[in-house]
């Protein structure tokens, strides 16, 4: 994508360099400016759906990790405002699904934990708990998903898809009934294997793919999040077990083979 | 697997491609009446995708079955224009004399029932689809004679006694819709000289015909009131060797059915358009974007396609210039949805047309440089491509002169709800709210939804204005509700409707709209306080500015319009609770159950055993 | 500076937020140079004395006691603060709304808990004597049956954590929590 031209961004009064066709979120990275984030992970190709991410770019708010970097944009990043909206998506969130902390295996090293933590999100917001009934599927004999926690991040669907060229995971339904289904009847039909990537631990932002006979991996005050907030690595520019491995990408396109007929330069590499 | 054989034809008559997964599904579906999963796993094998893709994409849609349906599969329009003309004793009738409940099937596996939104026939309300047949005007009486007559024939046609005006009684088409077309324009409905635009267009250079169109000061007829003409300029200046021409005929805007008559009575307009656009862009290929709920016109329109393809109008060279060396074919494909409101938004459109979910894509790249399979594509809809052959056939300045200075042309409107003349008026731009409601005669009007759900609800403060781009721009729908009404439910059904229709893609418009509906429930159960306000207006701001695509940027509008336009309405419901307690929890409610399975009351909350 | 009144109660929680106030150790005499308790279980006063300027409930509501003792302590307290994750969301009780799917999600909950086959219970008994709580039809938070002023969110809040949130209450000041003492659990 990013053709090393040089440009100009001024985020929150602070001019920053970027290369031209570099998205907001991976200029901001490169000059150590954490932009929250949920649904983007590094080495999955960004979808801009769980608009935690959101920058205000010359008036108009946008997803940072879809919207590409332009020469002279303005971008609003910790304004009152943003801040607002950002903590309304996560508060979304936490209300959509189930999420009970206490009873999490994932809790310490939850991305939508650790958000509201770095957000100080403490006190009670009006929205209802929408307290779903989602069923859990724990028919494959080493990974269990308990839907009732998932945030529909699609992370699992792009990292099965793009990085073990499997599809186990697809979104299905809309609106509100909107899941993540499975390329079969249940898990236990799928080709989904432990050592996937989709199945790793820095996929999963919550605690809804449950790796089974894993788990607490780490005492209660010295997870991941409990005093480093999320994000601090880009912050400090400093190497995380999570963020700072690099994965090798493959994009699979399962479409590829028949449809040779199009002139590949014409079609748009995002194919979110 | 029995039905294997089918299944095979389906997919390889459109070459085993995912693209076209939508018309595979179709034509399954037609056959099978639902897709199963071991059919979806077929499918996928078949076209090398995975089963779980298209069980995304028959989930997607309203219209894809996932369960076995009866022969007749009914869906009863229910929005709110329907429901204020007497839908619900219809769905009553039809529960009745099925014996069944909204979503079952019959045990005889006759007839399904099931609830839609807006199927585009509100001045002929309340109306239901039965497969692809539409019928009208319906009443608890008129519901159980068609269901009588169905059990008797086992045939669709003979539902329809006597046809509809116009191009209804068309032989292919043959239905009881009434276009109801109560004022023609210049542009549009009045006298027209098919092709004349077209042929003028292959006069001029490419360049020529989108320079005319820019100096008539064309806006597109979505409502957003973008310059056509910049699309077509972006479009045509991308480099590409294919370049698509999409018209949107997904007119899914609650009380919208303009596009319906035009595609009924102007569908040759349209397909001249498109072939002009297609010329003036240097594009080859065309597809026209068809609701599901109007697939009762599908056999009529592909008629219209075959007989300009025989008269060279479209397909391989149809306009060869010797001398200069050039040569432009342009065909048109049709392309049906399957019930997803969603779809209306042109880069929706674009992902289901490439046979996926219809979920938005990201922009940038706008389609016109990036859309269809990747390829720089024009996205118009079809109020928008009927004007450009008459544009260019009449001139710009003739275009100009009708209208406003800002807004040149005319305006479709669907008008209906409570009037007398509900129907198609075709104004110039400009036009006051008020003389478009004495014409339609309408009724005690108090509030007038304009735009459909995604538009905004004005009230009698707002009679004078204008109905233009530059005051109050609508994509042509006028719900007239009169004193009578409550806003609070229209309102209420408005938000019901965004979160069926929502694809769920980003958090503010899947969850945040649920939570405003609950919000507005709250208050409209008189349970609210003045606080509930300000939350519904914070919640309805985050769900505007973060939402990813058009439909959340609207979906709170019906209640911010109408706290904005109507504050009355819901101060009346507000009451404060001093003692702390939340209004919206029902002790006697919560504890019901418990006393039945006890079979004791409650010491403290029976106030006969001493509560309080 | 006049003594605050505090009062504290636990309702369909574990206890474990109490016990996590008696963690703040020896500064238990601290706080009582600022507060003194009105009805708690820490003293075993059952009723209220007076109005109190603090009221902190632990856990949520699932039974008509619940809801009953909530009601009362909004009557009596000015700041309301609902400490730990029962009583901000439901917690561990609130598990049972999730797996209540029929039209009679009740009696599935006692069918599941009492007349299963898992458990020995060979008369598939319900316990129900006059004197139990009717059971609610699910698991409320606190701040669907009342308004709640604050939250000490943690599973439980750590004795850190509602000292300092305590410390700013008498102060009468919101309680604005640092970041390692943010914790859901």
């Amino acid at each position: 994508m990013s053709d090393n031209k040089k440009i100009t961004l001024t985020i929150d009064g602070k001019t920053i360099q970027a290369e031209s066709g570099q998205s907001i979120m991976n200029a901001c990275d490169a000059q150590g400016i954490y932009i929250p984030r949920l649904c983007d992970s590094t080495g999955l190709v960004p979808q801009g759906s769980c608009r935690v991410c959101s920058v205000k770019v010359n008036g108009r708010v946008v997803a940072a990790c879809t919207q590409p970097a332009e020469d002279g944009a303005n971008i609003e990043h910790e304004s009152d405002e943003i801040q607002g909206y950002r903590k309304d998506l996560v508060r979304m969130l936490f209300h959509e699904g189930n999420h009970l902390c206490p009873i999490c295996e994932a809790s310490g090293r939850c991305e939508l934990q650790a958000m509201a933590y770095r957000f100080g999100i403490s006190q009670a917001t009006t929205y209802p708990y929408l307290q779903p009934v989602r069923p859990v599927d724990a028919s494959h004999p080493d990974i269990a998903l308990d839907n009732n926690r998932c945030i529909l991040c699609g992370r699992c669907i792009r990292a099965s898809r793009d990085v073990d060229g499997k599809n186990v995971f697809e979104y299905v339904g809309r609106g509100i009934h909107k899941r993540i289904g499975v390329n079969g009847d249940c898990l236990a039909d799928t080709n989904a294997d432990l050592n996937d990537y989709a199945m790793s631990l820095e996929v999963c932002p919550v605690g809804c793919i449950i790796r089974k006979g894993e788990g607490f991996f780490s005492p209660v005050g010295e997870r991941q999040y409990d005093s480093d907030k999320i994000g601090s690595n880009i912050e400090n520019h400093t190497a995380h077990s999570s963020l700072g491995k690099l994965i090798k990408v493959h994009q699979i396109d399962p479409n590829d083979a028949i449809h040779d007929d199009i002139d590949q330069s014409n079609v748009n590499e995002d194919k979110s | 697997m029995e039905h294997r054989k089918l299944i095979e034809t389906s997919c390889s008559h459109f070459n085993n491609d995912p693209r076209r997964m939508l018309d595979i599904l179709w034509q399954i579906q037609n056959s099978l009446g639902w897709i199963s999963p071991d059919t979806m796993e077929l499918i996928a094998q078949l076209t090398n995708t995975y089963r779980v893709e298209v069980e995304g994409v028959v989930t997607f849609y309203a219209f894809f079955m996932s369960k076995p349906q009866g022969q007749f599969v009914i869906h009863l329009c229910e929005d709110i224009i329907d429901r204020y003309a007497g839908m619900l004793p219809v769905q009553n009738a039809f529960e009745q004399i099925l014996g069944i409940k909204v979503g079952e099937t019959t045990k005889d596996g006759l007839f399904s029932l099931h609830l839609t939104s807006c199927i585009g026939m509100s001045d002929q309300a309340p109306a239901a689809l039965i497969n692809d047949m539409v019928v009208t005007n319906l009443s608890p009486n008129k519901t159980k004679i068609l269901i009588r007559t169905l059990k008797k024939t086992r045939n669709l046609a003979s539902l329809v006694k006597t046809f509809g005006d116009g191009n209804n009684s068309h032989e292919l088409i043959k239905s009881m819709v009434n276009n109801n077309i109560l004022l023609k324009g210049d542009v549009l409905l009045g006298d027209i000289n098919i092709n004349a635009g077209l042929n003028k267009a292959f006069s001029l250079p490419p360049e020529e015909v989108i320079a005319t169109v820019q100096a008539s000061n064309f806006k597109g007829r979505g409502g957003a009131g973008y310059s056509s003409a910049k699309k077509w300029l972006a479009a045509a200046a991308t480099q590409a060797d294919k370049r698509f021409v999409i018209c949107n005929a997904d007119e899914g805007e609650p009380g919208t059915f303009k596009d319906r008559v035009l595609l009924t009575e102007r569908a040759e307009l349209l397909f001249e358009g498109m072939t002009t656009v297609a010329y003036a862009i240097g594009s080859q290929h065309g597809i026209l974007y068809l609701r599901a709920e109007y697939r009762y016109l599908l056999p009529y329109l592909e008629s219209l396609l075959t007989k300009r393809r025989n008269e060279g109008l479209l397909g391989t060279d149809i306009l060869v210039d010797e001398t200069e060396n050039t040569r432009f074919s342009f065909d048109i494909r049709i392309q049906l949805g399957a019930g997803a409101y969603i779809c209306g938004e042109e880069t929706s459109l674009i992902s289901s047309c490439e046979g996926k979910r219809g979920e938005p894509k990201n922009k940038p790249p706008f389609p016109a440089v990036s859309g269809y399979l990747g390829y720089p594509t024009v996205v118009n809809n079809v109020e928008t491509f009927c004007n450009i052959p008459r544009i260019v056939d009449k001139g710009a300045e003739w275009f100009t002169s009708i209208g406003t200075p800002e807004s040149s042309g005319t305006k479709l409107l669907s008008v209906c709800g409570d009037c007398t003349r509900p129907g198609i008026y075709e104004f110039p731009m400009g036009i006051t709210l008020g003389e478009v409601l004495s014409l339609a005669g309408a009724k005690d009007p108090e509030a007038i939804q304009i735009g459909g759900a995604s538009g905004v609800m004005v009230g009698r403060a707002d009679f004078e204005r204008q109905l233009c781009f530059e005051d109050l721009p609508t994509a042509g729908a006028i719900m007239i509700f009169s004193s009578q009404r409550n806003i609070l439910e229209i309102a209420d059904y408005f938000m019901h409707f965004f979160i069926e229709e929502s694809c769920g893609y980003c958090t503010p418009c899947r969850v945040g709209n649920v939570f405003l509906k609950q919000g507005l429930e709250k208050i409209m159960a008189g349970k609210g306080e003045t606080s509930d306000l300000k939350y519904l207006q914070d919640l309805g701001k985050t769900i505007i500015q973060t939402s990813r695509c058009g439909l959340g940027h609207s979906s709170p509008k019906p209640i911010l319009s109408t706290m904005k336009n109507f504050p009355l309405v819901y101060a009346a419901l507000l009451k404060e609770h001093p003692d702390g307690r939340q209004a919206g929890f029902n002790i006697q409610h919560a504890l019901d159950e418990s006393r039945i399975i006890a079979k004791r009351r409650s010491i403290v909350f029976d106030p006969d055993l001493g509560g309080d | 500076m006049k003594k605050k009144r505090i009062a504290t109660t636990s309702l369909a929680g574990c206890f474990g937020c109490h016990m996590s106030l008696l963690d703040i150790d020896e500064r238990i005499f601290d706080l009582l140079e600022l507060v003194e308790f009105d009805r708690s279980p820490l003293n075993d006063l059952k009723k209220f004395t007076r109005r109190c300027d603090i009221g902190l409930i632990e856990g949520g509501c699932c039974n008509e006691e619940n809801v009953h003792v909530l009601r009362e302590f909004r009557q009596n307290c000015d700041i309301l603060v609902a400490v730990g994750q029962c009583a901000m969301m439901g917690g561990l009780p609130v598990m049972r709304n999730a797996i209540m799917h029929s039209d009679d999600p009740l009696r599935e909950c006692l069918d599941e808990a009492f007349c299963t086959p898992k458990v020995l219970n060979p008369e598939n008994q319900i316990p129900n004597d006059p004197a139990l709580p009717l059971l609610l039809d699910k698991v409320y938070t606190c701040v669907d049956v009342v308004k709640i002023d604050y939250q000490i969110p943690g599973c439980p809040p750590s004795g850190e954590t509602i000292w300092r949130a305590l410390n700013a209450l008498v102060k009468n000041e919101a309680p604005a929590l640092e970041y390692d003492l943010i914790k859901y659990d």
